[in-house]
């Protein structure tokens, strides 16, 4: 059996639209009347006023590197992230550690890394395929530059903006 | 030169008549064009509080370019001189395949009606003797209808020489919808000339001045400061307001100024009647193509449109500049002013109201709006006509 569904008999209070009008404009008028008293505003007002407390665990900021608790660059410039940056925004130049280095056994550390922040998407491919845990995104999310040259992370910015990350796997100590 | 020459100069009566009225014109227009801008940040600032947002508050001075601690915001006012700067500085880009002659005539054409407007409107009574009309005219309100219903040529030819389908659909809803409440626009107005029996605004104002606002079924005849400390002066014009009449005619002024008030929406193509520039089904409308300076006048023809209608229905049911028992200007000059302000309040009270009725009320279908004007509008004015007739003709106290 087809299934009647009855238009609602509008009274003629309701066809004449008016009655309507002035209960939304009442209600309207209740929003502005307690705006002006600055009551009841929901915008967050941004550079004085932030979220960052609220954010996420697994929030993607911008990539950053990190030293290990001894201090040394966990980066050992295996170029895995370069290679899988879809944008291309990461650019590596390796080195090799000098002879009288203590460190002298990771052989490899990187002379010039660079990220183009005009270029990333904070995928967090790189933090993903590093074998080195020596790449990671932080919160930060407000970088901004006036060019080009600005916007474009050196190796000295980058491990200022990753710090010291404790708690990873020890890869390369005296036994090794 | 002699100053006295320069006086009696001044003074030939032509010569008078062509220096204040340029004088007065001068002003008049600088000062729309200044409520135009505040009602343009008063816009924004409004729709914000409604939405429970802040709405512009930034724009102000750069104190700390100069060595202050802080910043001044000034409640973002700056907004309303960035907002021109920003507009004036902008590429006027006109894209390939317009008919460059229209699609720059377009914006002129919707200007220039608001502002001629203007002319007709009584803003003050009288400054120092001189009335506080730029132009007195015998056929002022039909001057309004003829020179409102050229805006619709300027929206038209917008949309049709932007050669693009967006602003061709605006432009042909607003010639339907202008001209089907031009129609209802008209006939609610003929009860007010009945009463009145003029179509001069200064007359109607006049009119009202005596015989109370024309949306007021009561008025208290002469009651004016000095007579409030005798007694018996006051309860004699409280007997004297009443009139059976005017209690009747109250209903159908009410009708009259209710669908003057929605069709003058109607005609500055505002919410709930802004089908023309429907954000949501066609990008901007009529203006989809235009940037720049050519938006800008858009812009301004549309706030100026709302200042005229605004103007238009203050002259002619809220009483145009006069106050209960404010004297006019024939009694000082400071009355005269606070003549002045009482329109401008009137008119900016009401151009609040069109901004809160927009950030109220949803659009309305097409179907609806034809709907509304050719089943609604135009029959209830007609018989509203005939009503006031009717009362006219065998009520006479």
């Amino acid at each position: 059996m087809a299934l009647v569904v009855n238009r609602p008999k509008l009274s003629l209070a309701e066809r004449c639209y008016l009655p309507s009008l002035l209960a939304g404009l009442a209600i309207t008028w209740k929003h502005l009347k307690r705006a002006i008293f600055n009551k009841g505003i929901v915008t967050m007002q941004y550079p004085e006023e932030k979220w960052d407390a609220n954010m996420p665990d697994w929030y993607r900021g911008a990539p950053t590197l990190v030293v290990d608790e001894n201090g040394r660059e966990k980066c050992v410039s295996c170029q895995l992230c370069e290679f899988i940056c879809p944008p291309r925004a990461i650019t590596i130049k390796p080195m090799e550690i000098p002879e009288n280095d203590k460190w002298r056994k990771v052989e490899k550390r990187p002379e010039e890394f660079d990220i183009d922040m005009a270029r990333c998407i904070y995928c967090g491919l790189c933090e993903e395929v590093c074998p080195e845990e020596a790449i990671f995104l932080r919160k930060d999310y407000s970088i901004t530059g006036l060019n080009r040259a600005e916007m474009v992370h050196d190796k000295k910015t980058l491990y200022k903006l990753g710090g010291v990350m404790k708690g990873l796997v020890f890869k390369w100590n005296e036994l090794k | 030169m002699d100053t006295s020459l320069i006086i009696h100069f001044l003074t030939i009566p032509w010569v008078f008549l062509l220096w204040t009225t340029a004088l007065k014109s001068f002003i008049f227009l600088n000062i729309v064009i200044i409520v135009v801008s505040v009602t343009v940040f008063a816009e924004r600032k409004v729709s914000a509080f409604i939405q429970d947002r802040i709405g512009p508050n930034r724009v102000g001075i750069p104190l700390t370019l100069l060595g202050a601690k802080k910043d001044s915001f000034f409640w973002g006012l700056g907004q309303m001189v960035a907002d021109p700067i920003k507009l004036l500085t902008k590429e006027n880009f006109v894209p390939a395949g317009v008919n460059k002659f229209y699609f720059w005539l377009a914006p002129k054409l919707v200007m220039i009606p608001p502002i001629l407007i203007l002319a007709v409107l009584p803003f003050g009574s009288t400054l120092f003797g001189i009335s506080m009309t730029i132009c007195s005219l015998n056929i002022g309100i039909l001057y309004i209808f003829a020179i409102a219903s050229l805006s619709v040529y300027g929206i038209t030819l917008a949309g049709w020489a932007s050669n693009s389908k967006f602003p061709f659909i605006g432009g042909i809803r607003s010639s339907s919808q202008m001209i089907s409440y031009e129609l209802s626009l008209g006939l609610s107005i003929v009860p007010v000339f009945m009463i009145c029996g003029s179509l001069n605004l200064n007359e109607i104002v006049d009119w009202q001045v005596t015989n109370g606002w024309l949306i007021s079924p009561y008025w208290p005849k002469g009651l004016s400061v000095a007579s409030l400390l005798h007694p018996s002066d006051v309860i004699h014009a409280l007997i004297a307001g009443i009139s059976i009449q005017r209690l009747l005619l109250w209903f159908p002024l009410l009708v009259s100024f209710i669908i003057f008030t929605v069709s003058i929406f109607a005609e500055t193509n505002r919410l709930p009647f802004d089908l023309p520039e429907a954000e949501q089904e066609l990008v901007g409308g009529y203006h989809t193509e235009y940037a720049s300076m050519n938006f800008a006048l858009f812009f301004l023809g549309e706030y100026a449109a709302m200042f005229a209608g605004s103007g238009a229905i203050v002259s002619i049911f809220l009483g145009g500049w006069s106050l209960p028992f404010i004297p006019d200007g024939s009694h000082g000059f400071l009355w005269g002013l606070v003549n002045i302000l009482a329109f401008f309040a009137k008119v900016s009270l009401l151009l609040l109201f069109f901004i809160w009725v927009r950030w109220t009320l949803p659009r309305f279908r097409y179907d609806q709006l034809m709907k509304l004007g050719w089943l609604g509008f135009f029959p209830i004015a007609l018989g509203n006509i005939f009503v006031t007739a009717v009362i006219l003709a065998l009520v006479h106290h």
